[in-house]
């Protein structure tokens, strides 16, 4: 058997190590060797959006990674996006607005449009609308989704004038 | 007495008769007034099908209350996704 | 007509209680679970759309190393015909379910499973995969409905004589069955019309499109007993289907459902489940079987294919003298389209005195279709919505009028047989004509379509129970996975029905061990049904409340009144009102704990109506079109809680607008499924749609203690015809066929030229 390969990363801000094949995608890694399974797979083909991250603050999909690649960059998840007890302004307008359903997109969302307020506080509803066309959501019709990151948007820009 | 109503695929049995009258309290005293009358419904009758008793559908039903003046259709079994 | 009904809980917008967990990824969904030494499934499917299995041979892939269990349908007892009812309540014979589970003999579809491998991690599982060696004899297949109806096509079995013929036929057909709706004279009526037409229509198979995959995990204890975690829309209808198909006693199973992410019909069956089940039993570890989703695809969902002729004829004033439609649905490989609820749907809001519908249900090398979101109903509104269009035209009159005209109300028969209850379809139309979309300006190049629908709506089984805590709160326990919000409703009634915050009242759903049976999560049935048995369950628990304050006051139980979460002494003296908590701190003294529980079959579904507006844009260059405004008026009953109520709408548009506009299976002539992917079937993202307004229209359900109807089936039924006919109204071109993708539209453009 082929030997394992040993990756130094960082995930949502604190060190972790792991072994894995070297044919393994770092959404396989997330999900069941270090049960992130906020990540999830809804294609396997950079399709959907569900397994989106960011790697070193850009937006991937964990899907079309190897885990390999992993190796000294900064992963972050959904699991990341609250800090500490504190929601982050979008998990607070998701819930608030109803922007989920089933809820199996959202994480890859919330992923997404975080990334999205980073680099734009004030996006146009235009802006909201291209920025998540990577991310599939088959229940909402993503009316509530994109009001809650408008809103969020709003919040923020609020907090810090 | 409660009018029953048979859709076009259940007249092959009824012998084209598309409606009855019967006097009943529930629904299994419907089925057994119909089959009294009309024997080859019986095993239509047995499981696999609704009604509309009043305009409210109900999956195989049995002991559901007919009243006086209650109009009854029957329908294939309905849900949805 | 009574005052309608003051509530505090039900019709506001809490957070619902499973909230949280969704936005920090700790709900876990199908694939999320792993347990200590669990193996990796993985299913070997056809690569032919129609074959004969000749030989397997899966010794070569059991002796890969790591490679723990190989099943094939000969690991499997056979079993025989035998109708039960689905989870679509309509009927399943289990011998197709056990054969579409895992082939015997014959594979009918490309992605069909023939067999299924347990390894120590998923890529020694797909390597095993391509040991297996299968000898098939490749058979002609036929894909195209009509096709499939032809004498010579070639047979997918040869022991299916249509139902519903009279006699029966000598010969076994592709036609599985013929259904017939018939009421008054249609020749006569035809005779009385002034404007007559006559069209077919075309729509493809198209797949449910949720999000997450299939996928289980099966442990198998040493007693015997399976235990299945899953993500399904029926945890108990799981159960029973797995027993049948595996010949295991019901205890024998028990399952636990996940967070399901998405299933709008499609999670109603079962696919990998029994397989999971079987390979942790053979390999004694358990075993994750997830699919991917070319699997998903290929082999689970789809709805449809349809070719429906409809002949339509209106006499000047609008009134519809008479229509003649004949609807062929594509079953896919086993009988069980959902042509009935397609021919019972079609023409449901109209009042009509002179009606003939006959449909067939067809096999046809596909996947076996499953429940859509109100099945079959969409495409036969596409047909009967579009020809009401061309006869407003014709006879120039306002579409909404013309409906009005012929609109079923409170007291109408439906076609489909039974007078309505209270219904709400004229005030949908009325709602839709008063609307500001209705009168705004277009721009160039865009137009502006309406078209209505229709769905039943369910009742079925439910099961709940009500459990109060130590510290006066509830906890809600049903045992229907909550695909969009259905705890939080459930929620909602049960503190209704207390007087205490909808904060207080915790809603869970249970495994099948621990509620007593729940039909599955479809229909639109549980707000409306197991809402039903929760109001019931705390109604119980209200009347013990009551009792228990009658025993602390030592007054008779008749002197005890339930408001706002406290008990009042009506007997004159002025006693202190005992509230919730306080009951239940004395609960030990008075009787022990305080729960009650509630199981029925719910009667009284109020039907459901919508009416929909839909402006769309042309580019003309490129046929592309752009839904650029939508608006969705529907008859909901009691909104519980109308920001799930919106959703619903707006989902049900979004999936009814990509149907219309771009999804579609494509197949090869060997019946190769080419777009088995996302990148290729293309649902709909956030870029592709405007802001889908909603107007709810609240007329209460007689039959359900709060109002409520179901609401998640219409708003997919109307978008198809609404956005034909909006492009009509934009390019002078009608559209008989979807999807209207920017081909087609392009074609249609140059043919006006």
């Amino acid at each position: 058997m082929a030997r394992k390969s040993h990756v130094s990363t960082i995930v949502n801000g604190e060190p972790i190590e792991f072994l894995c094949d070297p044919p393994q995608t770092l959404l396989e890694v997330l999900r069941e060797e270090l049960q992130l399974t906020g990540t999830k797979e809804g294609c396997g083909t950079g399709d959907c959006g569900a397994c989106t991250i960011t790697l070193d603050g850009r937006l991937a999909c964990a899907c079309l990674v190897l885990a390999v690649e992993a190796e000294g960059r900064s992963i972050g998840t959904v699991e990341g996006i609250a800090s500490g007890e504190h929601l982050h302004p979008l998990q607070k307008k998701f819930l608030e607005e109803a922007a989920l359903q089933c809820g199996v997109c959202t994480p890859g969302l919330l992923v997404a449009a975080k990334a999205l307020l980073d680099r734009n506080p004030q996006p146009t509803e235009q802006e909201v609308r291209y920025a998540l066309a990577g991310n599939l959501c088959r229940c909402t019709g993503y009316d509530k989704v994109v009001r809650a990151v408008l809103d969020a948007a709003v919040e923020i820009g609020g907090e810090s004038p | 007495m409660a009018t029953i109503f048979f859709p076009k695929s259940f007249q092959a049995q009824t012998g084209g008769i598309d409606q009855v009258e019967v006097e009943a309290l529930d629904i299994r005293g419907v089925f057994r007034a119909l089959e009294a009358r009309f024997p080859a419904l019986g095993d239509r009758l047995r499981g696999g099908i609704a009604v509309a008793i009043d305009g409210e559908i109900v999956n195989d039903p049995l002991l559901e209350p007919v009243g006086p003046d209650s109009q009854i259709h029957f329908l294939p079994p309905i849900s949805g996704g | 007509m009574s005052e309608p009904r003051k509530f505090h809980s039900v019709g506001t917008r809490p957070i619902r209680h499973d909230g949280l967990d969704k936005v920090t990824g700790r709900a876990r969904f199908g694939a999320d679970l792993s347990l200590p030494g669990m193996l990796y499934g993985k299913v070997l499917r056809s690569s032919h759309a129609h074959a004969h299995i000749r030989r397997i041979d899966p010794r070569p892939a059991l002796q890969l190393e790591g490679v723990r269990a190989v099943i094939t349908s000969a690991d499997r007892p056979e079993i025989p015909s035998e109708h039960g009812t689905g989870g679509e309540g309509g009927p399943v014979d289990f011998r197709d379910l056990s054969r579409n589970v895992l082939a015997r003999d014959k594979v009918l579809y490309h992605g069909h499973p023939v067999a299924a491998v347990a390894a120590t991690n998923p890529r020694i599982a797909e390597e095993a995969l391509g040991r297996i060696e299968v000898d098939y004899e490749i058979l002609r297949p036929v894909l195209d409905v009509e096709a499939a109806m032809a004498p010579d096509a070639p047979l997918l079995h040869d022991d299916l004589y249509t139902r519903g013929v009279d006699p029966r036929p000598e010969t076994p057909s592709n036609v599985a069955a013929r259904i017939v709706i018939e009421r008054g004279d249609t020749e006569k009526g035809f005779a009385e019309a002034d404007v007559v037409i006559e069209r077919e229509y075309r729509t493809e198979t198209v797949h449910q499109g949720y999000i997450e995959p299939h996928a289980a995990v099966a442990s198998t204890a040493e007693d015997g007993q399976s235990v299945l975690w899953c993500c399904t829309q029926g945890p108990f209808l799981v159960r029973s289907f797995c027993s049948k198909v595996l010949q295991l006693p019901i205890s024998q199973i028990k399952v636990i459902p996940s967070e399901i992410g998405g299933g709008f019909g499609g999670k109603t069956t079962v696919y990998v489940e029994p397989l999971a089940i079987l390979l942790s039993r053979r390999a004694g570890r358990p075993v994750k079987l997830v699919m991917d989703r070319e699997e998903v695809f290929r082999a689970t969902g789809p709805t449809s294919a349809t070719s429906i002729r409809v002949r339509m004829g209106a006499r000047k004033d609008g009134t519809i003298a008479a229509v003649k439609v004949r609807l062929v649905y594509a079953a896919g490989a086993f009988p069980g389209s959902p042509v009935v609820p397609g021919a019972m749907t079609m023409l449901a809001p109209y009042q009509l005195e002179n009606v003939r519908i006959e449909g067939y249900d067809v096999v046809v090398n596909k996947p076996k279709t499953n429940a859509y979101r109100a099945p079959g109903s969409s495409m036969a509104a596409f047909a009967a919505e579009s020809a009401l269009d061309e006869i407003a035209q014709e006879l120039a009159l306002d579409p909404l009028e013309l409906r009005l005209r012929n609109a079923v109300r409170t007291g109408s028969q439906a076609v489909y047989g039974p007078t309505f209850k209270a219904i709400g379809f004229v005030e949908t139309l009325e709602a839709a004509r008063n609307h500001p979309h209705y009168r705004a300006p277009l721009a160039p190049n865009q137009g502006r379509g309406v078209a209505c629908g229709f769905w039943f709506n369910a009742g079925m089984q439910s099961t709940a129970a009500v459990n109060l805590t130590e510290d006066g709160s509830a906890v809600v326990v049903s045992g229907c996975p909550d695909i969009g919000g259905s705890r939080v409703s459930l929620a909602l009634m049960a503190a209704e029905e207390l007087g205490i915050p909808v904060e207080r009242v915790r809603p869970v759903v249970a495994d099948t061990e621990t509620i007593g049976y729940n039909d599955v999560t479809g229909g639109s049935r549980v707000t409306f049904a197991t809402g039903m048995a929760v109001i019931e369950a705390t109604r119980d628990v209200v009347r013990q409340l009551c009792k228990r304050a009658a025993l602390i006051w030592e007054v008779p139980v008749e002197q005890v009144e339930w408001r706002e979460g406290e008990a009042h002494c009506r007997n004159g003296e002025a006693k202190d009102p005992l509230s919730l908590r306080e009951i239940v701190r004395q609960a030990v003294r008075t009787g022990g704990p305080i729960s009650g529980q509630a199981s029925l079959t719910a009667r009284g579904a109020g039907p459901g109506f919508g009416t929909h507006i839909c402006d769309t844009e042309i580019d003309p260059d490129t046929g592309r079109v752009q839904v650029v405004r939508y608006t969705a008026v529907q008859d909901v009953g009691k909104a519980v809680h109308p920001s799930y109520v919106e959703g619903q709408l707006q989902g049900g548009v979004a999936q009814g607008i990509g149907w219309a506009l771009n999804e579609e299976f494509v197949y090869d002539e060997n019946g190769v499924l080419l777009n088995a992917g996302f990148l290729d079937y293309r649902i709909p993202v956030a870029s592709d749609l405007p802001m889908i307004d909603t107007v709810l229209v609240e007329v209460p359900n007689p039959s359900h203690p709060h109002g409520v109807r179901g609401v998640g089936e219409v708003p997919i039924v109307p978008p198809l015809a609404a956005v034909a006919n909006a492009l009509f109204r934009a390019t002078g071109v009608r559209f008989y066929r979807v999807p209207m993708s920017p081909p087609r539209v392009l074609e249609g453009l140059q043919s006006r030229k």
